[in-house]
């Protein structure tokens, strides 16, 4: 199968569910004749048009009720949050109107809108562009939240988003863009719901997101060497969790170690930790579960504090190793 | 309706038999929050509402400007607009009952009444809410091409958010499709319209975005009407957003919990001078025995609207979960 990035996968569903559909648009800063921050909409323009790919001011709260407003009334919009910290401009829109209309109407309304959100650090962009705020919304009910974790998957979970009647937020990981790995051509979904196993093993269990499956799947890697078999489950979509492949898994290993990139502190770890113990897994666990996260800080500006303030490889292969050795 | 060419036109624009008819729609939303109160007094209902007692106006002026597939995104203090959009008073009731037959099967409330099926697009309890929504919805309009306008509700609190600024700007850069209508009632909850602003008029505020910009007396049912069925033309032509402003007051409190301790009586019963209600009776040459009448098939719809709503079922404690997700 050919090889294209993650970017190019965004890019290429994005098209053809706008080739397919009249009533998809994309709304955003900057996504026309610049491409979008990071390049996504790279081209789109001379396509499908001004019309079609709209650039608006810089105006977060706009671009969001556009897309409130455009679903509410038969549109599929797709609007881009430049980088997802602006998203807290817009969260009257998102979490007050677009999540909650269509219950305070009685289940009446209809709200397909994707919201794209640059998310996460690594890019020397320090506090106010490279936060991990997805477990905000996890928390808001008639959101769906979605992390993307490779080209393969980017492609499917972003046409399922646009399929979708309900507002979703579709964190992509700014380090991912440029990764490569194996897209169809085609027209494919990945269905909102449903945790990937994404490597087998029988020594501990990781849950990982977005960019922490490539540096799990990193630590795995290592970590076989030393006879140690990992298992990584990828959630993909963090609401709706899909929780029984993880359950399974913990069953089987019984140890289990959450990576994130959000701070720790009311992160998306808390949660799943909670739903691990709750079920049927618990029985079964050999030890705590644990979490590796961000650590409780806005992002620093300096490359190598930047480095030490979320999870890398070394700190995953290190914590599955106590893990598993049972020192913790 | 049939036009009735003999029929006489009231203010130039309104067919006598039609501006009745929205009279007494003006006196049914009077009765209907009249009568909310007493229940709210006699422990009938919970939560809150906000009435528009006095301001009825605007209501019966705008919709009935606009075409039957425009759409009305309306504010928390939206009974009257509501109702002139064509709401059945027994199902409004039935909402603001909380039960199952209600608009919104008792789940949002006289807050967020909608009624999505009649291009509604309902009530938002935050301020300023549906201002970029507007935005969403005028998109939608110019990219089907369906030549519809979106009429937007907002007091003179909502000016002073961000999300109007981001709005109206938004709107005008595209020529949409959107009717912004201010109904300015002097007060944001307790802050008084002089406190809160520096200006005089809040549609001057039209001039930093490049639409126009209107105030009109949001007492006359006739200059209501007028001041939209223009903003509509120019919408449909293509030509972009209005902002009007229909300078009303409120009579009573922001909601139920409110003392009014921000005003005086003197100034409150110097503006129920202006009741919009007998002036527009005046216009219309209703007597005194034709309006009793009018109040009292409001008062009969009332009572009926409140026997469907008092015997409607509650929601199913089993269906709680239902119309978070489609």
């Amino acid at each position: 199968m050919r090889e294209i990035s993650y970017m190019e996968a965004l890019r290429e569903a994005i098209r053809q569910a706008m080739e397919e559909d009249e009533r998809v648009f994309v709304i955003g800063e900057d996504i026309g004749v610049y491409g979008g921050a990071f390049g996504v909409t790279a081209g789109l323009i001379d396509q499908f048009g001004p019309q079609r790919i709209i650039d608006t001011p810089i105006s977060e709260a706009g671009i969001a009720g556009a897309c409130v407003g455009s679903a509410v009334t038969g549109m599929r919009p797709i609007g881009e949050i430049q980088f997802s910290d602006f998203v807290v401009i817009a969260m009257d829109q998102i979490v007050m109107q677009g999540a909650k209309m269509r219950f305070m109407f009685g289940g009446k309304a209809e709200l397909p809108f994707v919201m794209r959100l640059a998310t996460g650090s690594g890019t020397g962009a320090a506090a106010q562009h490279s936060e991990s705020l997805e477990n905000w919304f996890v928390h808001i009910p008639g959101l769906k939240v979605v992390m993307p974790s490779s080209p393969y998957d980017v492609k499917g979970l972003l046409l399922s988003s646009i399929a979708e009647n309900n507002p979703v937020m579709f964190f992509e990981h700014k380090l991912l863009y440029k990764v490569k790995g194996p897209v169809p051509e085609d027209m494919y979904t990945i269905p909102l719901g449903k945790s990937h196993v994404v490597r087998e093993g029988n020594n501990l269990t990781i849950i990982a997101t977005s960019v922490m499956v490539m540096r799990a799947q990193q630590a795995a890697e290592t970590l076989a060497k030393e006879g140690i078999e990992i298992e990584i489950i990828d959630p993909r979509t963090v609401k709706p969790l899909d929780m029984e492949p993880i359950i399974k898994s913990v069953i089987k290993t019984g140890k289990a170690l959450i990576v994130h990139e959000a701070v720790k502190t009311g992160g998306f770890g808390g949660e799943l930790s909670a739903l691990i113990m709750e079920s049927e897994a618990f029985d079964y666990l050999d030890a705590p579960v644990q979490r590796l996260a961000g650590l409780d800080m806005p992002i620093p500006y300096n490359r190598t504090l930047e480095y030490h303030a979320v999870p890398q490889v070394e700190n995953i292969v290190e914590e599955a190793r106590k893990l598993v050795k049972g020192v913790y | 309706m049939a036009k009735n060419k003999q029929e006489k036109l009231i203010g130039g624009v309104l067919d006598e038999s039609r501006a009745k008819e929205l009279l007494s729609k003006m006196v049914l939303t009077r009765k209907f929050e009249e009568n909310a109160e007493e229940m709210f007094a006699l422990g009938k209902v919970h939560g809150t509402m906000h009435p528009s007692v006095g301001q009825e106006a605007i209501a019966a002026g705008a919709s009935p400007a606009l075409r039957k597939d425009d759409y009305l995104l309306n504010t928390h203090r939206g009974h009257g607009h509501f109702l002139v959009w064509g709401g059945d008073l027994k199902r409004m009731m039935a909402e603001f009952l909380g039960k199952e037959t209600g608009y919104c099967r008792g789940r949002g409330g006289s807050m967020h009444i909608a009624d999505v099926e009649s291009n509604n697009l309902g009530s938002q309890g935050i301020v300023a809410g549906n201002l970029p929504i507007s935005v969403g919805v005028g998109l939608s309009i110019q990219m089907r091409k369906s030549e519809q306008v979106a009429l937007t509700l907002f007091g003179d609190g909502a000016t002073n958010e961000g999300a109007f600024h981001e709005s109206l700007n938004m709107a005008t850069i595209w020529n949409l499709p959107v009717i912004y209508l201010c109904e300015n009632n002097q007060y944001a909850m307790s802050m008084a319209f002089e406190k809160a602003f520096k200006i005089k008029q809040i549609s001057s505020r039209a001039c930093a975005y490049g639409l126009p910009g209107i105030t009109i007396d949001g007492n006359d049912v006739i200059a209501v009407y007028k001041a939209v069925q223009e903003a509509a033309i120019r919408a449909r032509k293509g030509d972009g957003p209005t902002l009007i402003e229909a300078v009303t007051y409120r009579y009573r409190g922001h909601s139920k919990s409110d003392r009014q301790l921000y005003r005086t009586r003197e100034e409150v019963k110097n503006w129920m001078k202006k009741d919009p209600i007998p002036r527009f009776a005046k216009l219309l040459d209703i007597d005194e025995k034709e309006f009793k009448k009018m109040e009292s098939m409001a008062k009969e719809e009332i009572r009926k609207a409140v026997e469907f709503a008092e015997s409607s079922p509650e929601p199913d404690i089993d269906t709680i979960l239902e119309g978070i997700y489609a």
